[in-house]
Formats: structure tokens, sequence, C-alpha cells
């Protein structure tokens, strides 16, 4: 088979479907991510207008150009748009479009899954643009403080758009985050190891554990406050027990990662481009490994740093006061690897090398202005001025916008197949990032003459009216840039010449393929043995096109990767992934049904359409895996290996594996919650508690003993033994509910809804999960019989039973104890 | 930037200092940028970088400016001295009321009465959202949470009319929410401790 008809084949096997059709059909990771980007573009074009409305508000003292209820929107909806609906978005974009490419495989790990994050997005954010045009759009501030966000301050629709509109976004960071950490640890060309991984990977994987951990706790809030609004369960109101502190808590604990979720693929983008722009290989890869691996891990130290002038005692404070000077190290050992890696080459000044120099010259600045903020002193006279508006936007624009810009210059080739022939973005360069200076610098010595953030107009008199009209000025000619960024990016992508295949002459995976990539990305995998394969061996992607990888013969007409062991990277199993499919897309309509019924309060809405979603996902799990066994199959290289379907550890388990990951934190974070409210909310102890009687213990230990023996036993058995136990747990639950009957009496009541709530849904998922498995033995699936899918409901129903176990004790303990 | 009190002063001191340090470490790297692109290509030793300029410098900088923050902060606590007054400041939607523990029973709105030269403890409530107390040129800012009383140490240096703001938004009638802090002289606040308006 030559090379040609080996692409025909391969193209016939993985395309999309043709037409408007495909746009809705696709699940493959190349479509998805450019839909990504394009839809993350466009809410960057949504909340630059309204950046521009603001500076047009600002430009002038006294302006009556806006009022402050729409003033208010609008700043809200640009903080929200930027950091939900364009940075994050937009990272996942970039990492499901680049990251099989880079690691040498042809699709994520879940390539449904992949659509139907997207979706979900795509959905939330359409409703936050209806609520934008319609007028009712969130106007507390992108942090949502409560009292000020709940019914108390806003008692119209307008923060219900963004508790749950954004929470529906957060289900498509959490999927991409499980995609993406499943893909780089266990989709990587053969032979790649861990310590060959391309750095962009590293900084991904990091990334996507932080959003896997950091996330749940905003997600946490958002249903806490939503029930606060919509159910009146007190958590945040302080007569009833509630502290609106505790929303400020679980806020930055989500927010300060947040920021280094956004920073940390900027960096794995400079990582990856300044090597290639100085002809020289990045220096201290190790090192820089691990310096994103601890800003990763201190990011989650830091989110009190947000609420210094909240009255922690100041020894608490010193404590976040040095974590946040701290992850400033980190940081410094990667600024100062990549100023190495330009010494050691020769740098040529291309497009993306110029973003990179703009965001050295922006960013250095931003995180100097940060250790500023983190001294405690200076934070109480700078805190939630205009010093603080300037320091995140040198942070984020200069942290992330630049290197993206560097990014979009650098891939551009390779999403479009061809040369960058015209030359707009230098000028586009010369407008963007002077104006940017023109706007911030200046402010954050407004925010030192007093200037507030958030104020709608503001006197004169008071110095700041020349810093303002200058920052307005220079922001517009920002904008202009911006939109030459975008003219440049739609003509080359459409008129241009074709390119080579790898203009940068770069070493990574992802120059391997031609550009614009095939569907199914590389007609064979390669045997990868180092860093930068394309350095090593030129003729790489010849080779790969002929067929002289793994998996070059597309004779079983599916489409089929293998699957490697994580640290090693030797080839494991091989993965069959699905075809077109337009469930994803379904199922995501269903789930904003559900949330439409809770925005509008249409409750009977609710419970059909998570009954609607179920029966997706049970659909779309059954369509997996055959009914016959194949053993062992041929590969191209080396030893024969067994199909996903056929071993213990499938794609699915490793999926549940980082999905319990969040789903635990957001349980603990919800027990933090609990501990939080009992030690510092002022109108604790409750009034009276939940005292359930011996029989809620007995039920609860028998119940835990039961279903966490029974998938341990022969199937049959263990499902008559699984059944009772999740009754069991079940019944306890309800009767502790039954001795706290008004969930809106105080927040102690409310939190025990919650977490008895937490622990039924669990129980549920368990027993749906444990039946399906069963069913799928009867009907002579393969995965359920010698497969892991037994392996994948143990571990949810283990996980059940460790839930429902805790909370009965959180929630029986007080009223045994006293 | 124009410090009225003690804490102000520090804190404007803190600034110059902050803002000295940062240009120098600025103008630092990018003449390590400037040096590392004019450099002829050639390995380089790693260790330079990353060992003693990545880890050792921040970490001998930051220590240094923890240490003097700390200290600094420490200064600014609310401490016991024999000259203390003690205030309340509550503030609502939107506006602020003041009561004083020299004159029980005192109210003012959006005036805050206090002596010249003395240490002032306000003890900050809220009626019903978040807000925060701050008068620029006397102190740093303090929020208002609902079911918390936080206490900030101001003084005011001489006597005169400080503007003070709120400082977290909370709603429409945020830009607007702000009060007077009017400093007496020792006369002065005696007058006004026995009801005379000054």
């Amino acid at each position: 088979m030559n090379a040609l008809r080996r692409h025909r084949a391969l193209s016939r096997i993985w395309a999309s479907e043709p037409g408007l059709r495909g746009w809705f059909t696709t699940v493959n990771h190349t479509d998805l991510g450019r839909m990504f980007l394009a839809v993350a573009i466009f809410f960057f074009i949504v909340g630059g207008i309204l950046a521009m409305l603001i500076r047009a508000q600002l430009a002038s003292p006294r302006s009556a150009f806006l009022g402050p209820d729409h003033y208010n929107q609008i700043f809200t909806m640009h903080g929200t748009i930027m950091m939900f609906l364009f940075a994050i978005p937009f990272f996942e974009g970039l990492a499901v479009y680049l990251l099989p490419k880079m690691l040498g495989t042809r699709d994520l790990a879940f390539p449904r899954l992949t659509a139907y994050g997207f979706w979900c997005y795509v959905f939330g954010g359409s409703m936050m643009i209806f609520a934008l045009l319609a007028g009712v759009a969130p106007d507390s501030g992108w942090f949502m403080y409560p009292p000020l966000s709940s019914t108390i301050g806003a008692p119209g629709i307008n923060s219900d758009f963004w508790l749950i509109g954004i929470t529906f976004v957060e289900i498509s960071a959490i999927s991409a985050a499980v995609e993406i950490t499943v893909t780089v640890l266990r989709y990587r060309a053969p032979g790649m190891s861990l310590s060959r991984m391309p750095i962009f990977a590293w900084y991904a994987l990091v990334t996507a554990v932080m959003i896997l951990t950091g996330f749940p706790p905003l997600i946490l809030g958002s249903i806490l406050l939503e029930l606060e609004r919509a159910f009146d369960m007190p958590f945040f109101q302080v007569a009833a027990g509630g502290d609106a502190l505790l929303w400020q808590h679980l806020f930055w604990l989500f927010g300060h990662p947040e920021v280094y979720i956004i920073f940390l693929p900027a960096a794995g983008a400079i990582s990856t481009i300044l090597p290639v722009m100085a002809r020289s290989r990045l220096m201290g890869y190790g090192w820089v490994v691990a310096a994103a691996v601890s800003l990763g891990v201190l990011s989650f130290g830091l989110w009190v740093h947000h609420m210094f002038t909240t009255g922690i005692p100041h020894m608490g404070l010193a404590f976040f006061s040095a974590a946040s000077t701290l992850v400033a190290v980190p940081t410094a050992v990667q600024i100062f690897a990549w100023i190495g890696t330009l010494s050691k080459g020769r740098p040529s000044l291309h497009l993306p090398m110029l973003w990179l120099l703009a965001f050295f010259a922006t960013f250095v600045i931003g995180g100097l202005t940060g250790v500023m903020v983190a001294i405690v002193p200076f934070d109480w006279q700078a805190h939630d001025t205009y010093f603080i508006v300037a320091h995140l936007h040198y942070v984020l624009v200069g942290g992330f916008v630049f290197p993206m810009l560097a990014a979009l210059y650098y891939w551009m080739p390779h999403f479009t197949g061809r040369k960058t022939y015209f030359k707009l973005g230098n000028t586009a360069f010369w407008l963007i990032v002077p104006g940017f200076h023109g706007t911030f610098l200046l402010l954050h010595w407004a925010g030192l003459l007093g200037m507030r953030r958030r104020i709608d107009t503001y006197e004169s008199g008071q110095g700041w009216e020349a810093i303002n009209l200058i920052a307005s000025i220079s922001g517009f000619v920002m904008s202009i840039g911006f939109a030459l960024v975008l003219i440049d990016v739609v003509i080359n992508a459409a008129v241009a010449i074709r390119g080579s295949r790898d203009p940068w002459k770069a070493g990574t995976l992802e120059w391997a393929m031609p550009t614009p990539s095939a569907p199914y990305n590389f007609a064979s995998l390669p045997q990868v043995t180092s860093r930068e394969p394309l350095y090593d061996a030129p003729d790489l992607p010849v080779r790969l096109a002929r067929g002289e990888g793994y998996l070059g013969d597309p004779s079983r007409g599916r489409r089929e990767t293998l699957s490697i062991e994580i640290a090693t990277g030797a080839p494991r199993y091989i993965t069959i992934f699905p075809g077109n499919t337009v469930l994803p897309m379904l199922m995501s309509a269903v789930t904003g049904l559900f949330f439409l019924g809770m925005l509008l309060k249409t409750y009977w809405l609710v419970p059909i359409s998570a009954v609607g979603v179920i029966c997706c996902a049970l659909y779309w799990t059954w369509s997996l895996g055959g009914t016959t066994r194949e053993g062992a199959l041929p590969v191209g290289h080396g030893p024969e290996l067994l199909t996903a379907g056929e071993v213990a550890d499938p794609p699915g388990w490793w999926g549940s594996i980082f999905l319990l990951l969040a789903n635990g934190t957001f349980f603990g974070s919800l027990l933090f919650g609990y501990v939080f409210l009992w030690t510092i909310a002022p109108n604790w102890p409750p009034p009276r508690y939940a005292e359930p009687g011996l029989d809620v213990a007995l039920a609860a230990l028998a119940g835990a003993g039961l279903a966490a023996l029974g998938p341990r036993l022969r199937p049959g058995a263990g499902l008559l033994l699984l059944l009772p136990g999740l009754g069991g747990l079940a019944w306890a639950g309800i009767r502790i509910l039954t001795r706290v009957p008004d969930p809106t009496a105080h927040a102690y009541d409310a939190t025990l809804w919650v977490l008895i709530g937490y622990a039924l849904l669990h129980l549920a998922v368990a027993l749906v999960m444990a039946l399906f498995v069963a069913a799928r033995r009867r009907a002579g699936h393969v995965g359920a019989i010698i497969g892991g899918e037994p392996r994948i409901a143990r571990l949810w129903s283990d996980y059940a039973v460790l839930v429902s176990g805790i909370a009965v004790l959180a929630a029986a303990l007080p009223g045994w104890l006293t | 930037m124009h410090p009225a009190g003690p804490a102000a002063a520090i804190i404007a001191t803190l600034w110059w200092v902050l803002l000295i340090g940062a240009t120098a470490i600025f103008l630092l790297v990018a003449g390590l940028i400037a040096w590392a692109w004019r450099r002829p290509p050639g390995e380089v030793q790693e260790r330079r970088f990353v060992v003693w300029l990545g880890l050792a410098f921040p970490l001998a900088v930051l220590a240094a400016l923890l240490a003097y923050g700390l200290v600094i902060g420490e200064r600014l606590l609310p401490r016991a001295t024999p000259d203390l007054v003690e205030v309340r400041a509550e503030a609502r939607q939107w506006d602020w009321r003041f009561g004083y523990a020299d004159a029980p029973g005192r109210v003012t709105e959006n005036e805050l009465h206090i002596p010249a030269g003395r240490p002032v403890d306000v003890a900050i409530s809220s009626a019903d959202v978040v807000h925060s107390f701050w008068v620029p040129r006397l102190a740093g800012k303090l929020d208002a949470v609902p079911g918390h009383v936080n206490v900030l140490r101001i003084e005011a240096d001489r006597p005169g009319r400080y503007e003070g703001l709120n400082a977290e938004y909370n709603g429409p009638g945020y830009r607007d929410h702000r009060f007077t802090v009017i400093a007496h002289d020792a006369e002065g606040w005696q007058a006004f401790l026995r009801g005379e308006r000054p």
C-alpha cells in the first residue's frame, strides 16, 4: 500500500461528515480544537467591546454615557467573559488541537467527551450572551460577593444567569481537564517516556490537574449560592447561621489557582516557541517542569491574599503573604531559564518572538506589582483600587494574551497550511503593545491616588482626568490593533500561498505531518527516542506517511490508536475510538434544559431533563466495545496487543479516577464549608442538632460493609450484597434528613441537606452503574465480562460508600456527642 | 499618596521602597534579555541562570521584603495604648453611621469625628452587604462584613477634613458611598463630645 492509498483509506475512516451536519456530529480533536478556538475568540471580541464601553465611560469625569445599572452589568460581564468564556476555553481549544499532534497520537482519550464539553461551553456561553443582550446580565462584580449577589442585594434574575450559566460552562472545563490528563498520561507515541514529553504537554498536564482541583470549590460555591437564592437555604446569610466570608473563601480557593491555570498554558507555549525562535533547545527542562509543578501546588496556598482586608488575624495573613511572595520563585526560575535559552542560541526576530518580548516586558512588571500587593500593609492601601486593576491586566494580558498571540502566529501555518504572507501582524503589534502600556501603566498611579475600581464615573479635580483620558485613547488604539490581528488571521487563512511543512524548523511531532493536518494526524505512529524527534530524523514525516510506524495498516477499518505505559511510554493496548455522532450535542442540549429549568424556576423540567441526561449517558456507554473477543492483534512492530475492551484498566477507568479527583475535591470543599461555618460564622452553634438514633448508625455501618464487600465477590452474588448495602446507606441518610425537616431554618440544616443530598446522588450513581454493568454482562459485552468495566463500577460504588459514610458521620456526630 | 497620618505615612514609604526595588529588578531583567540577545550562540552555564538568578536571587529579595512587610504590619495593628479613642462605624447601602464610646448614644451620619494626634480604633460592621472602610490619607482599608466586627487603627496628625470612601463594590450607589472624617484639636474634640456642633 503506498502513502496516497493509505491516506485515502485512513481519511475515509477518520473524516468528519461533510457539510453542515459535520459541525454537529464531529468528534475529531482537530475540528473541535478549531471550533473551541473560534468560539473563544468570539467571546474575546465580546469582552473587548465591553472593555471599550468601560473606557469610553471613564474617559472623562461625570460622563453620562452609561448609567450605573448598565455600567455594573458591563464590568461584571467583561471580567466574567474574559475569565470563563475566553481564557480557559482558549487554552482548552489549543490543547485539544495540539496535544494529540505533539504527543504523536491520533485523537484525545475521549473524543465524544470533547464534543460534549464544547457544546456545553457554547450553550452555557449563549445563556450569558442572552442575558447581556436582554439587559439582565449579572451586575455584582465578577467575583459575585454575597450578600450583594444574593436575594438581598440582587433580587432579579441577573445573578442566576451567572451562577447557572457559568456552572454549565464549567462542565466543559472539567471534561476537557479529564480528557487532557488521561491523554497526556496514556496516549503518547511509543517510546515517549515522561522525560521525553514535549514541554507543552507537561504544562497542559499540570494545568488540567489544577482545573480538576481548582474548579470544584467554585462549582460548590455557585450551587450553594443558587440554593440560597432559589430555596432560601441560608449559607451566606449571617442571621441564619451563614457567613458571607464562606463565599469569599470558596471563590478564591478557585480564583487564585485560576490565575495560574491561565498563566501555565501560556508558559508552556513560551517554553515551546522560544527555543525554536532562538534556534536552540530549552534550558533546564527538568527545572522548568519542576517549576511548573511547584507553581501548581503553591497556587493553592495563597487564596487568602485576595482577602487581606477582611479582618483575618495578622499572623494568618503573614502565612499567606509568605506563600504569595514564594510563588514568585518558580516564576523566576522559568523566566531566567528562558533568558538562558535565548543566550544559548541565535534569536531571530520573527513575529512570534516579538510577541514573546512583549510578554517579558509586560509580565515582569505584572509580577513585580504582584509581589508588592503580596506585602500585607501595601495591599491594605492598594486593595480594590485601580492599582489592582492595572496589576491584573499586566499579569493576564502580559502573561496570557501576548504569549497566545505568539502561539497564534507560531502555529498559524499549522492551522492553515499556508505561509504567513501578509504583514498586518507587525502593524498590529505596534498598536497593541504601546496601546496596552498606555492604558494600564498610569492606572497604577490613579489607584494610588485613590481611584477605586468599579466606580461608574468620577468627579473632576482629583488628578485622575489626564490619566483616564490617556488610558481610554490608548485602549482604543489597542482595540484597533486587535481588530487588525483578526483581519490578518482571516486573510492569511483564506488567501495566502501554501507553505512548507515545518516553516520554523521545530523539532516536535506536530510538525511531522502535512498541514493542514489530515483527520487521522499520523498515517502511522512514530517510535520516539528523544524530546525533539524531528531533529533526530528529518525524514520522519515521510517514513510515517509510508506506514513504517505503528498501526499503519488501516485494514481493520476503525479508528485505532495506541495507549502506553505512563512512565516508560511502552505500548500497552489498542484503543478503538468511536465514530461521528450527534449524541454529544444532544446530551449537552438536554443538560442545557436542566440548567434552563433551574434558571427559569420551571422545576418540573429539572427532573425530566436529569432523566434525559442519564438516558443519553447510558446509551453513550452501551455503544462502547463489542461482543466478540479479539485477543491480541498486530500493531506493526513488536508484540501483539489487546484492545482496550479486554484490559483491566481501560481509558474509562483512568477517566473515572480523575473525575473522582475533581469530585472528591468538591466533597472536600463541602466539608471545609461545614467546618468553616461551625468555627467562624457568628450565629453558631445552631439552636438544635439532628439527633439520629442508633438505627441510623447500624444502618450506615451495615450498608457500608455490604456495599464495600459486594463488588469484590462473584458478579451475581455481589449484586445481591451491593443493592441492600446502598439501600442501607441511603436509608441512614434519609433518616437524618427527617430530623432536620426544614433546610431554610439555619445554615446547619441547609448544610446537612446538601451533604446527605450529595451522598444520595452518589449512591444512585453507584446503583445505576452496577445494574448497567450487570445488563452488559447479560448481553455478552466483552468489556463487562473480561474487561475493566466491573472495576469502573466498583470505583464509583467504593466512592459512594466512602462519601456517604463520611456524610452520615459528619451530619450525625454533633447530635451523638451532645 | 499624600499621607496625613502615621499608618498612611508608613505605607507610603513602603511604596517608594517597593517602586525603587521593582524598577531595579525590571531593568536587570531587561538588561539580561538584551545581553542574551546579542551574545554569540554557544553553551552557557545552566546553574548560573536557574539556580542563582532563578532560585537564590528571588529568595533573598523576597525574604528581606517579607520581613519588612511583617514588621510594618505589626506596627499598624490596633494595640492597647493609654490615649486610645474608640469609635464604631456601621455601613449600609448607602450610608455610614458612626458611634462613640466617649459619648454614648451619640450617632453621626456620614461624618466621623476624631481627635487629631491620638490613635483611634474604628470598630467596623455592616448592616447588609459587604462594604469596606477606607480613609486613603490616614490608613489602609478594612472590610465591613455582615456579622463580624473588624477593628482598624487610624490616626490623623493634624486637625482637618479627610475624605473617606467605601472601597468594596456594593451595588448601584457605590460611587457616592462616602463619608468625611473630621479631625478636631483637643478643644474641638471635647466640644464635640459635649454635644456642641463644631
